[in-house]
């Protein structure tokens, strides 16, 4: 019989052709969905189009907006790619992040250190702030058998608040008058930006650097290896003597530092003060989940997700401005490509065979059986 | 001290509705061995959709249809994807959530600051407005009371609770048995989609009868906790509903000494605290949750 010209065959690992196409197409018809809102509100879904492309990569100043987005983005995936490989849901992104963020305005405005020690230490404990509020939600689950979703979900909440109590009360600037944030971080507590954007250098580094060791945490330690044994399964995990509360711990330590960098970066880089809680992170913490979702948990194709994330929200953002819809417009957008892809999940598992003239490619089957 | 206590009362039952209702929905949904966490988009389009309808057609009932309906519809989805494309569930629940966040705020813009004359109408009921809170209700206080007694009838009593217990707990047995895994679990998922959407109306059209973006203030993610501290039984729930409605009234009572951000924290703070008492409980009288929840079906 001949072969024909396309074949799909099934296999157990995801396939890395089918990873991209199938990202690229949920974006599509993300895209595709999302005009029928345009139209419902009265704009032609073309123009809409446009006007996203441009406020996401049309110039200089689009694309810098773009990574500029994408560098908190790839710090919360890549710690919550460690994460999701241990099959532990970190939902809790957000509330790490703000903790983060506070503990850096604490150092920026409080302590009092030299100059020169004054973003390290922010970093540092702002790392350890995040952490913290992660090893929380490890420490309620090893010891109180609380589920770490419940737990990061609600923590989430009480960061928010605890910001919103410190800018209105004990943190509230002296020279702010009614508004409701801090006083702004002295000069030596201010991230210097690459060039002419507003893209703060160190944390977009930190970014590169934290996509890295994350993989190489993954792929070149023991520990990377006990926790995706974790993530396949516990009693697997419990048979071959890895101790699973310490792997918890960990990788909600290492999710939970990341977030708390992204939430310094964002106010040494960005904002200069600590404010609203939906001005310091836009959501970042939720959708760091599909970054690394859509990254399979590679935290190498993070570097591109949250790429395209990024893009996202500027697109977005430009959206809001050109035609004065909400902001909310993102989460539909978010919540559209996420559900495409979650829907084409099973797709992953097919590779598509192209037949090369005569050449036989029976050795490209993996032999699975399509179910 | 006697008003202090029946207002007390009356507030907690009143802030309750939302939270009850939405934790008796999700009961049924992980039953059935599906786990959403998209309920509080799904009320908040709940809570939009009824408004935007009860507001144009000067209708609180129209307004209720509509909402349950926008919030079961949304539900659908996840049934979809998390029964039918088996996906994994907690990124679909989320999906949902933000998808449900980001239409009502697109959509409801235009409604915000909007006055709803037709709200939800207030009952006296016979017997029950001589104890001191229950003076007079929303019918929605009554109909949740009601709701979450006949549900634990359904789930523990009658051969559809055997059916979707048994779901949840061993789906391969069930198909063996003949009977319909999918269809259980798409009804449980609507159903609970249903309630997150009545309870979203019950929001905008009773307890603050208005629209504004944020208002449904974390009472679904705070169901989803809820539904494990009830042990997945509707009377647990009405329970657990009623007891952090009073305990997040009670807070109020000190707003005057602490800062009402600090307070706010309080309903986040509950959960956890009630958990880490319930979940030790639990684990000796080996209670747990539905044995295959979270874990889509698929006929081997």
């Amino acid at each position: 019989m001949r072969e024909p010209i396309v074949r799909i065959a099934r296999r157990l690992e995801p396939s890395p052709e089918m990873v991209f196409l199938v990202s690229v197409g949920s974006v599509i018809f993300a895209f595709l969905v999302s005009g029928f809102l345009f139209s419902f509100l009265g704009i032609f879904p073309t123009e809409a189009y446009r006007v996203f492309l441009n406020g996401a990569f049309g110039s200089f100043y689009a694309l810098s907006e773009t990574i500029k987005r994408m560098i908190p983005l790839a710090l919360i995936g890549a710690g919550l790619s460690v994460s999701f490989q241990a099959s532990v849901w970190n939902i809790g992104a957000e509330g790490q992040m703000l903790i983060g963020a506070i503990v850096g305005a604490w150092v920026a405005l409080f302590s009092h250190l030299p100059s020169p020690l004054l973003l390290p230490a922010m970093f540092i404990l702002g790392f350890l702030g995040g952490a913290f509020w992660g090893v929380f939600a490890a420490w309620c689950r090893n010891k109180l058998a609380i589920n770490e979703i419940i737990t990061t979900l609600m923590l989430n909440y009480v960061a928010a608040n605890l910001v919103l109590y410190l800018i209105l009360g004990p943190w509230k600037g002296k020279t702010v008058r009614g508004f409701a944030y801090t006083d702004p971080f002295p000069k030596e507590a201010w991230l210097a930006t690459l060039g002419a954007t507003r893209i703060p250098l160190a944390t977009l580094l930190l970014a590169i650097i934290a996509v890295f060791v994350c993989y190489l945490i993954l792929t070149k330690t023991t520990l990377g290896f006990e926790l995706r044994v974790v993530g396949r399964g516990e009693k697997a995990a419990r048979l071959a003597g890895i101790n699973i509360g310490r792997v918890v711990s960990f990788v909600m330590f290492l999710s939970g530092g990341l977030a708390g960098i992204a939430g310094v970066g964002e106010v040494s880089g960005i904002h200069h003060m600590l404010r609203h809680p939906a001005h310091i992170s836009l959501g970042y913490g939720f959708t760091g989940v599909i970054v690394a979702w859509i990254a399979r948990a590679n935290p190498l194709g993070v570097l591109a997700s949250s790429f395209l994330f990024g893009a996202l929200m500027s697109g977005g953002d430009a959206l809001k401005v050109s035609f004065g819809i909400p902001f909310q417009v993102i989460y539909i957008l978010n919540g559209l490509v996420l559900l495409f892809l979650i829907a084409s999940d099973q797709l992953l598992y097919y590779r598509i065979i192209f037949r090369h003239g005569h050449q036989d490619t029976r050795e490209e089957d993996y032999g699975g059986v399509v179910d | 001290m006697g008003s202090l206590i029946s207002g007390i009362i009356g507030r907690t039952l009143a802030y309750s509705v939302p939270l009850l209702l939405a934790t008796l929905g999700e009961i049924y949904v992980e039953r059935a061995g599906v786990l959403n966490l998209g309920i509080e988009g799904m009320m908040s389009l709940g809570a939009l959709v009824a408004f935007a309808v009860a507001f144009s057609f000067s209708n609180p009932w129209f307004g209720v249809v509509a909402g349950g309906m926008a919030a079961g519809g949304a539900a659908l989805l996840h049934a979809l994807c998390s029964i039918t494309l088996r996906a994994n569930q907690v990124v679909s629940g989320l999906s949902l959530g933000m998808l449900g966040m980001g239409i009502s705020g697109v959509l409801g813009r235009n409604f915000e600051g909007k006055v709803l004359g037709a709200t939800l109408p207030v009952y006296r009921m016979p017997f029950l407005s001589s104890l001191p809170g229950f003076e007079k209700h929303n019918v929605f206080v009554y109909l949740s009371l009601g709701l979450a007694v006949f549900l634990w009838f359904v789930l523990f009593r009658t051969r559809w609770g055997i059916v979707i217990r048994s779901v949840g707990e061993n789906p391969a047995a069930c198909d063996a048995m003949g009977i319909n895994v999918s269809t259980v679990r798409y009804t449980c998922v609507v159903f609970g989609g249903v309630l997150a959407g009545l309870a979203g109306a019950y929001l905008s059209l009773g307890y603050r009868p208005s629209w504004s973006y944020g208002m449904t203030g974390g009472i679904g993610w705070l169901s989803i906790a809820l539904t494990i501290f009830a042990f997945w039984n509707p009377l647990w729930g009405l329970v657990g509903a009623y007891l952090f409605g009073l305990l997040y009234q009670l807070s109020f009572r000190f707003q005057a000494h602490v800062s009402p951000e600090l307070l706010n924290t309080l309903p986040y703070v509950f959960p956890l605290i009630a958990l880490s008492f319930v979940s030790r409980l639990a684990a000796r009288k080996r209670i747990g949750p539905p044995a295959s929840l979270g874990v889509p079906y698929k006929r081997e």
